[in-house]
């Protein structure tokens, strides 16, 4: 007697208070606390707030916990959670010229007004691991300079810029207002604007590994790091019932301005030509990532000739949200029964047909005699 | 009711309900026509019904009594987990039987039993575009499909035909709805096609990570594509279901674990129902018929 497999809700259920266990680890081994993860895993909070298309530390320090450290499944706790907040309006755009600047590095220019500013930088640590940090230390005390930076720096694209070096960036005829990707369907062909929040939101690893294409020649790209910028930015709005801008916080941003070669067209001299990247936090290689990335996608606009994947506009914006491709990747786990049955029994027909045809009467693998067949 | 605190009835906000709603409006009125609409992050993965879902949570009421089923069951996981969902956030009735519900949302089936016009059947899709293998790029199949150039799939079919002597698609078998939009009736078995025609039912998909709805509409025109020489047909099976005996449903094989095989009915509310009407298959005997 054969009975079919029920039970599906409990074993949820199950699966529920296995998973708390789990995460929850050695009960004898103390819990993490939001503000250790927040404070001690920073980059990782960073990176769940940009994908997660949501400025909040302790809420992204909250799916990290839930989701025992894997970034992708807090990103789409945080994505889930964000869907249902109100929006109460859009900001004014902000201006990283006035970013209270933490980091700020040129790979074009030895010396530039504002300065090179190093700061915290896993660049030059030479990647010995650091046995010390086995055992819990005192707070290293972080070192000072007794002058201020200024209060703003110019972007080196501006000062390339002033020479008419560079494409000058103007909005679209008419300014028009920006898609919301969070509402509105992306649709193609997509302008930059929409390009680049597309970007935004887009996983750091497909978007390093596309840029890393273009330097391998999948692309026409020549890129120099213009400039790289980190630090905190003043966010404001304008109520409706003030009529002029507020400062509503501040957040810390990583901005990053590719300059790339252009050889010019019968209409435009020759000049550079920009990438732009932007991501929520401390969030370098994902900046520059989508920068290369953002550059390649201007393909068609400056009359490059599209050969590469990271050129190709649909193929790229279409597979940059992992939300979307960890969950279709995965709901290969759901079952297929029905489909599966249904290629089966055209695999049957056609290996059988095609023993006919050779071998005679042959015996087929996994055929059972007259189990099915389709009637014309 | 016993909705979830902290989140409107169904889960989306009423402003969201009535954009997908406008969105079904407009899929309503071109039958088979995909209509983008602002697609929201579900707190389900993307690829497990979120499509589905948010087309059920924009047309569900208090009243309505909910179906889910998933590969024609309503005992798999999936199925499961979506009607829970529903249970927590609009905390209305469910049922596991076909002609008790009002809307029925499904992964990969149609219900055995015919539905009326007082039912709605919420479809998820995959990839609603029916060409997708075959043009990936979305800005050329808008084109097609305006220009109604569905050559592309009329080549494909006939290629089959050439290379194997028939149509080696199984499920997932394009239709041309109204005599004008080629659509992708979503993973359905082919066996499922003609219950797709002049359903009396309204029939709404739903493409979540796609972004996408598109509808059919009661008494609608539904072919399945084919040639006058290579006519569309289903698939059929030689022994009825080893449960409840019957002869007109669609059969999942199941090994078992001497490792002989049997076939049973998909639609687990069909064979109950079956069965509780005292049809036994060469499986089980009367006595040993579980619900």
């Amino acid at each position: 007697m054969y009975v079919a497999v029920k039970g599906g809700e409990s074993a949820i259920l199950n699966s529920y208070e296995l998973l708390a266990a789990e995460r929850r680890g050695d009960p004898d081994v103390p819990e993490l606390t939001l503000a250790q993860i927040r404070q001690q895993m920073r980059l990782a909070v960073d990176r769940v707030m940009g994908e997660g298309s949501l400025y909040d530390e302790d809420l992204a320090a909250l799916a990290l916990k839930q989701a025992a450290g894997d970034q992708v499944e807090a990103i789409f706790l945080l994505r889930a959670y964000r869907t249902t907040l109100p929006r109460f309006g859009y900001s004014v755009p902000i201006d990283t010229a006035r970013m209270a600047l933490r980091r700020r590095i040129s790979a074009t220019f030895k010396d530039l007004p504002g300065g090179q500013v190093l700061g915290p930088t896993y660049d030059y640590t030479q990647r010995l691991l650091d046995f010390s940090l086995a055992d819990t230390a005192d707070a290293p005390t972080p070192p000072r300079v007794d002058e201020p930076l200024p209060a703003t720096s110019p972007r080196v694209t501006d000062l390339l810029g002033e020479e008419g070096m560079i494409e000058a960036e103007r909005p679209a005829a008419g300014d028009p207002a920006p898609t919301d990707l969070s509402r509105e369907p992306l649709r193609f062909p997509a302008n930059r604007a929409t390009r680049l929040q597309n970007l935004a939101r887009g996983d750091e690893g497909y978007l390093l590994a596309l840029g890393y294409s273009t330097q391998r020649g999948y692309a026409n790209s020549h890129p120099f790091a213009g400039e790289i910028r980190m630090g905190e930015v003043p966010l404001e709005i304008i109520p409706e019932e003030l009529g002029f801008a507020i400062t509503i916080g501040q957040i810390t941003l990583t901005e990053c301005q590719m300059i790339n070669q252009f050889a010019g067209s019968s209409d435009v001299p020759p000049q550079f030509t920009r990438g732009y990247g932007l991501a929520f936090g401390e969030s370098e290689r994902k900046s520059m990532g989508m920068a290369l990335v953002d550059r390649a996608l201007r393909a068609q606009e400056l009359g490059e000739e599209i050969t590469s994947p990271a050129q190709q506009a649909e193929f790229v914006l279409s597979h940059t949200d992992n939300v979307e491709a960890s969950g279709f990747v995965q709901h290969l786990k759901l079952p297929h029964y029905v489909d599966f049955q249904s290629e089966l029994e055209l695999l049957r027909k056609m290996r059988a047909s095609s023993a006919k045809v050779g071998a005679g009467d042959t015996a087929i693998p996994g055929v059972q005699p007259s189990a099915e067949r389709e009637e014309a | 009711m016993n909705a979830l605190p902290g989140y409107n009835f169904a889960y989306l906000d009423e402003q969201t309900k009535r954009m997908i709603r406008r969105a079904l409006l407009k899929a309503v009125a071109i039958p088979g026509y995909q209509v983008p609409f602002g697609s929201r992050e579900m707190p389900l993965p993307y690829g497990w019904g979120t499509g589905g879902i948010q087309v059920t949570a924009s047309i569900l009421g208090q009243e309505d009594v909910l179906k889910v089923i998933d590969q024609g069951s309503d005992d798999t996981t999936n199925a499961v987990n979506i009607r829970r969902f529903f249970n927590r956030t609009a905390g209305m009735a469910t049922t596991d039987r076909t002609e008790e519900a009002s809307i029925i949302q499904t992964r990969h089936r149609i219900p055995e039993k015919p539905l009326n016009e007082n039912q709605i059947l919420v479809f998820q899709v995959p990839l609603p575009e029916p060409m997708t293998r075959l043009e990936p790029r979305e800005a050329v199949t808008r084109k097609l499909h305006a220009l109604a150039d569905y050559g592309l799939m009329h080549v494909k079919l006939y290629e089959d035909i050439a290379r194997y002597g028939h149509i080696a698609t199984t499920y997932d078998y394009p239709v041309l709805v109204n005599g004008r939009y080629l659509m992708a009736p979503s993973p359905i078995p082919k066996f499922d096609n003609p219950k797709l025609h002049m359903s009396p039912a309204l029939q709404l998909f739903g493409a979540g990570r796609e972004k996408r709805v598109y509808a059919i509409p009661p008494w609608t025109r539904v072919e399945s594509l084919d040639f006058e020489d290579h006519p569309f047909s289903i698939q059929r099976w030689q022994q009825p279901c080893a449960l409840c005996d019957a002869e007109d449903s669609f059969l999942d094989e199941v090994v078992l674990d001497g490792g002989g095989r049997m076939f049973v009915c998909s639609d687990s509310d069909y064979c109950q129902t079956r069965q509780a009407a005292g049809h036994t298959g060469s499986e089980n005997t009367p006595t040993e018929v579980s619900a």
